[in-house]
């Protein structure tokens, strides 16, 4: 029974780094830049909510809808002020290293803005808790609606990208961008559409983490971020089914090895399960392998 | 072509012989701040990390994110040796010596160890993996207790009660507290002993013929193979190297502070390193150097801002990134500075 | 990339311009105070409260005239909880001329900075580094409990109340400040009529997620969980407790306090909550009154125990250095000195406690004060 309840709380921290992780591949996928500073992004996301709902008594999901705007604007005034200046650049390790100056930044306006004390903060979802077995087993309302919206947004985005003109831009610049721009496409539009829906996603993501783990502060996002990158190289950076994937599998064997073997390890052993495979399937579990060509 | 990369060459290890001599000035004239004084050590030790993954990132051309694990074993292995030689090392140069040597000794062979199935990754999948590396070195290490006792060192991972002394025994190595009472034997001195070695090192491998086939790997992996050049060999012989250096920093940086824990060398230190090498250059060993030292005094000589010191840094951060990359902002400068850089340029090529 | 050199190589000239000639400017009238801590950084809530409240005392004292007819000036230093940092952050306090210390607020920086008190015989008092390595030195001394005192204190109220059979600990492994209380109450259990059934640990990095820890407590049968961590957290174990119907008696420590100001938390998810906390925001005493009235006129929220700390700890040099009937004008050497002595002399009441002692060991002698959360506010226990 209790490996059942071990699941079953892997399964809802997976859910919530799965979310964000969908949002991190999306951006990596299209624009090819790893952007440390998504899981900042997620953390504003949950001061927005935050903010709305006790401040100005917002609903819940007043709250999330200005969380989303909030976000998806702070989201692309990044990537143009930035991170497009960089695209060209010589080497693309510089975009890289200006987004840790923007996770910095994030980090210490917000500190400055709302101070240092964590906030609490109240759950947006209001669905009961499902017992199952006489109370024995439990998933919290929290972890049904992350799942489900997780489930939706997967589907969505896999749609969006494969049925919809803009998504098949998307497409042909992460394939190419030079022949992408040559077939008529908004190299500059496409990205930051990518960067909308991405840091969108991140406000969702923020508020379902903050909604599960309700203790928000400045620096609330950048751990959950960090494992949700790996989350998304796990299952194969660019892939949105793998990103889920990823995320799952991550929550379930850092509490299946916080249970079994140490705890203090467990990060230790969801690393090491990382590198073992990706020693064996070195793109991820979904990731396309491509052929290098002379 | 060969003259004049000598003379860069000379011209870098003049710097910082340069630098050695004003400062050693500055000390016997009484010259000096508290600050400036305390963060002489601490500045050497990020210059030699810098240099060191500069070789990995810029003349190997392999982004590792894990390069603060590689420290944090030097550090450990380097405080541990001193805590246990410290009754029959009693030369402080002597002890710090070896424990520079022990440090960078089992940062090599981590690096080998870590190296081997790295290697055989690509591009973003080889930083994921080098970070993974640095968080399971720092995770480890954090959940280690070492204690010594006259039975000899015991050893467990659960906490120092199960260590199973006997009452004569101390905690060397104490879970999350880490080694604290390591003897502060490094010195300015040392640490630019160890720049100029570490510079030594760099740049003739550079020039080597190894440093060559290191290189052509990077431009042209493919071609660099069909010419016969043995790619795992060569990455592996950059990838310990730099190692071992980042192994001696973490000695001597632990050798200037009382206290050591695992917690400091997380991946937010080695993208600090990364930050050194890009900023000042991917592959520009004498732009490692200044970047480090630059970005390491910023944030004290910011402390007059208080609240918003962060804040100011993270910005400059961003405005220099901005301005040393992107393109168009080398083509305002190349525009509107031409003059004032021109001189420079055709030195350093 | 050439011309990059050039242009860091000019900053890096201007910037060692600047170091060199920041100048160590030594007004005589006033007493240089200088605060070590977190303002910055994942800890950053500790080193403010810390900062606040000392800020409020010195202003307080000035206002009521100075110690020995002399003026104090505080100046805070950020150390990011960074043994490093903290060292610049002491080296930066001299340059401006620092006699006294307070700092640092977290252990490890605190260690570090301690050595170098020590090289330079500058008298040092952490509010709250509670590791037993912070205070080694003859020149330091301590406002809070240490660790092991913590440990050993909750373990000995646990057994003498009879409060619970079976125990389960929760603690944070890669923390010195919860360990070290984990280790102390750990070896004193093992004098005490209870059991402990699980100890289960958790890590800075997966700090979110606690239902392993907790389930495992569940099914050891725990009637008590002790808790030696920050209130943060325990705010997160407590609502994740409640979501499993796990509910054994709480037992927490001094980094408990402050739960209850925690914004938008729901405070009867700590109903029950016993701890032991040298200082109660609730606490009916002029004094206490006046220092939370203070801090939330100036702040804008309830201040913490780490502020209590501080507040005190910049009263317990104002009453030393009367005592040691210390002048601005002396070296901080000499004022360091007179201190040492004097510590060990004053018996010092504030609002973490009355009838407060130092021993030659820095460790202040006070009896813990246990509390219990009762309809959202802390009630005195015996």
């Amino acid at each position: 029974m209790s490996f059942l309840s071990y699941m079953i709380n892997g399964i809802s921290l997976g859910s919530v780094y799965a979310i964000i992780a969908l949002g991190y591949t999306m951006v990596y996928g299209i624009a090819k830049m790893l952007n440390f500073a998504h899981g900042d992004v997620i953390m504003v996301g949950g001061y927005a909510a935050l903010m709305m709902m006790m401040n100005a008594g917002a609903h819940p999901l007043l709250a999330v809808l200005v969380a989303i705007v909030v976000c998806t604007v702070l989201g692309v005034t990044i990537e143009k002020i930035a991170y497009r200046p960089l695209r060209n650049a010589s080497s693309p390790l510089a975009v890289l290293i200006t987004a840790i100056g923007v996770s910095y930044f994030l980090q210490n306006i917000v500190l400055l803005i709302f101070g240092s004390s964590p906030k609490s903060f109240q759950s947006v979802v209001t669905i009961p808790d499902l017992k199952l077995a006489g109370g024995a087993l439990m998933i919290t309302g929290e972890t049904i609606v992350t799942i489900l919206s997780c489930i939706v947004i997967m589907i969505a985005l896999t749609t969006f990208v494969n049925k919809t003109k803009a998504g098949q831009a998307m497409l042909a610049v992460s394939e190419d961008k030079g022949a992408a721009q040559l077939m008529g496409i908004n190299v500059n539009g496409t990205i930051a559409l990518t960067f909308a829906i991405g840091s969108g996603l991140a406000a969702i993501a923020g508020v379902l983490l903050c909604s599960s783990y309700p203790s928000l502060s400045p620096y609330t996002g950048s751990m959950p971020g960090i494992k949700a990158f790996v989350a998304a190289v796990f299952g194969g950076i660019g892939s949105i089914p793998g990103a889920m994937i990823g995320g799952i599998l991550l929550g379930v064997i850092e509490i299946l090895g916080k249970a079994y073997i140490s705890a203090q390890l467990a990060d230790a052993i969801v690393f090491g399960v990382l590198i073992v495979v990706l020693l064996v399937k070195p793109t991820g579990l979904l990731g396309k392998q491509v052929q290098e060509k002379v | 072509m060969k003259n004049k990369k000598l003379k860069s060459n000379l011209i870098t290890y003049g710097i910082v012989l340069a630098a050695f001599v004003i400062v050693e000035i500055m000390m016997a004239t009484g010259n000096i701040t508290s600050l400036l004084k305390g963060l002489l050590v601490p500045l050497c030790v990020y210059v030699v990390l810098a240099i060191s993954l500069n070789l990995v990132v810029g003349i190997s051309g392999e982004l590792s994110l894990g390069h603060a694990g590689f420290m944090c074993v030097g550090a450990f292995a380097g405080a541990f040796f001193s805590k246990c030689m410290q009754d029959v090392l009693t030369v402080s140069g002597v002890r710090l010596f070896c424990a520079i040597l022990v440090g960078a000794a089992v940062a090599a062979v981590f690096g080998v160890l870590i190296g081997i199935p790295v290697l055989r990754l690509k591009g973003d999948y080889l930083a994921i993996v080098t970070l993974a590396f640095g968080e399971i070195i720092k995770n480890i290490i954090n959940a280690f207790y070492i204690g010594k006792d006259s039975n000899g060192f015991h050893m467990t991972m659960k906490d120092q009660f199960s260590l199973g002394m006997e009452a004569d025994g101390v905690v060397i190595l104490n879970g999350p507290q880490g080694i604290t009472g390591t003897p502060k034997d490094a010195t300015f001195a040392a640490g630019i002993i160890l720049i100029l070695v570490t510079l030594f090192i760099v740049l003739n491998l550079i020039d080597s013929r190894d440093g060559r086939a290191i290189q052509s790997i990077r431009d042209n992996r493919i071609a660099a193979e069909s010419i016969g050049i043995g790619i795992t060999k060569y990455k592996l012989m950059a990838f310990t190297v730099s190692a071992a250096l980042a192994g001696a920093a973490g000695a001597l940086y632990a050798h200037n502070l009382s206290t050591l824990v695992a917690k400091k060398f997380d991946y937010n230190q080695s993208i600090m390193i990364l930050v050194f090498v890009v900023l000042g250059g991917i592959g520009n060993i004498r732009g490692s150097i200044i970047a480090a030292v630059v970005l390491t005094a910023l944030p004290e000589l910011l402390r007059g801002l208080s609240d918003y010191r962060m804040l100011i840094y993270s910005i400059i951060l961003i405005v220099i990134m901005l301005f040393n990359w992107a393109p168009k902002a080398l083509e305002w400068r190349e525009r509107y500075l031409g003059r004032f850089f021109k001189k420079s340029a055709e030195e350093g090529e | 990339m050439k011309k990059m050199k050039k242009f860091s190589g000019v900053a890096a000239t201007v910037m060692a311009a600047a170091m060199v000639l920041s100048t160590t400017a030594l007004a005589d009238e006033t007493f240089k105070i200088g605060g070590i801590g977190p303002t910055t950084g994942a800890a950053s809530v500790y080193g403010t409260a810390v900062m606040n409240a000392a800020q409020i005392a010195v202003d307080e004292i000035n206002e009521a005239g100075g110690v020995n007819g002399y003026q104090l000036e505080f100046n805070a230093q950020d150390d990011e909880h960074d043994a490093e940092k903290a060292v610049n952050a002491y080296n930066t306090l001299k340059d401006w001329g620092m006699q006294v210390l307070l700092g640092t607020v977290t252990s490890t920086p605190c260690i570090a900075v301690e050595a170098e008190a020590v090289n330079d015989n500058m008298f040092l008092l952490t509010p709250s580094g509670t590791a037993v390595d912070c205070i080694s030195g003859e020149n330091a001394f301590r406002v809070c409990f240490a660790d092991p005192s913590q440990g050993t204190e909750s373990a000995k109220y646990i057994g003498e109340h009879a409060l619970a059979e079976k125990v389960a600990v929760i603690y944070d492994s890669s923390d010195v400040y919860s360990s070290g209380i984990y280790a102390a109450f750990q070896a004193e259990a093992a004098n005490q009529p209870f059991e402990i059934v699980a100890s289960e640990a958790f890590t800075a990095d997966s700090k979110t997620d606690f239902s392993v820890q907790l389930q495992k407590a569940k099914d050891a049968g725990a009637d008590l969980v002790y808790m030696p961590f920050y209130y943060n957290e325990a705010a997160l174990v407590l609502k994740q407790a409640a979501d499993m119907d796990f509910a054994p008696l709480w037992f927490g420590v001094d980094g408990m306090d402050g739960i209850l100001s925690l914004e938008g938390f729901d405070t009867s998810l700590a109903e029950g909550v016993m701890l032991l906390t040298p200082f109660s925001a609730s606490a009916e005493d002029e004094k206490t009154q006046n220092f939370v009235t203070k801090y939330q006129d100036l702040y804008g929220e309830v201040p913490n125990q780490f502020g209590a700390d501080a507040y005190d700890g910049i009263y317990i040099i104002k009453q030393a250095l009367e005592q040691a009937e210390a002048t601005p004008d002396m070296e901080y050497s000499e004022i360091c000195d007179l201190l040492k002595t004097a510590m060990q002399e004053i018996t010092f009441d504030g609002i973490t406690g009355t009838g407060i002692t130092w021993g030659a060991d820095g460790e202040p002698i006070k009896a813990p004060i246990a509390v219990v959360i009762k309809d959202g506010a802390y009630e005195f226990m015996d």
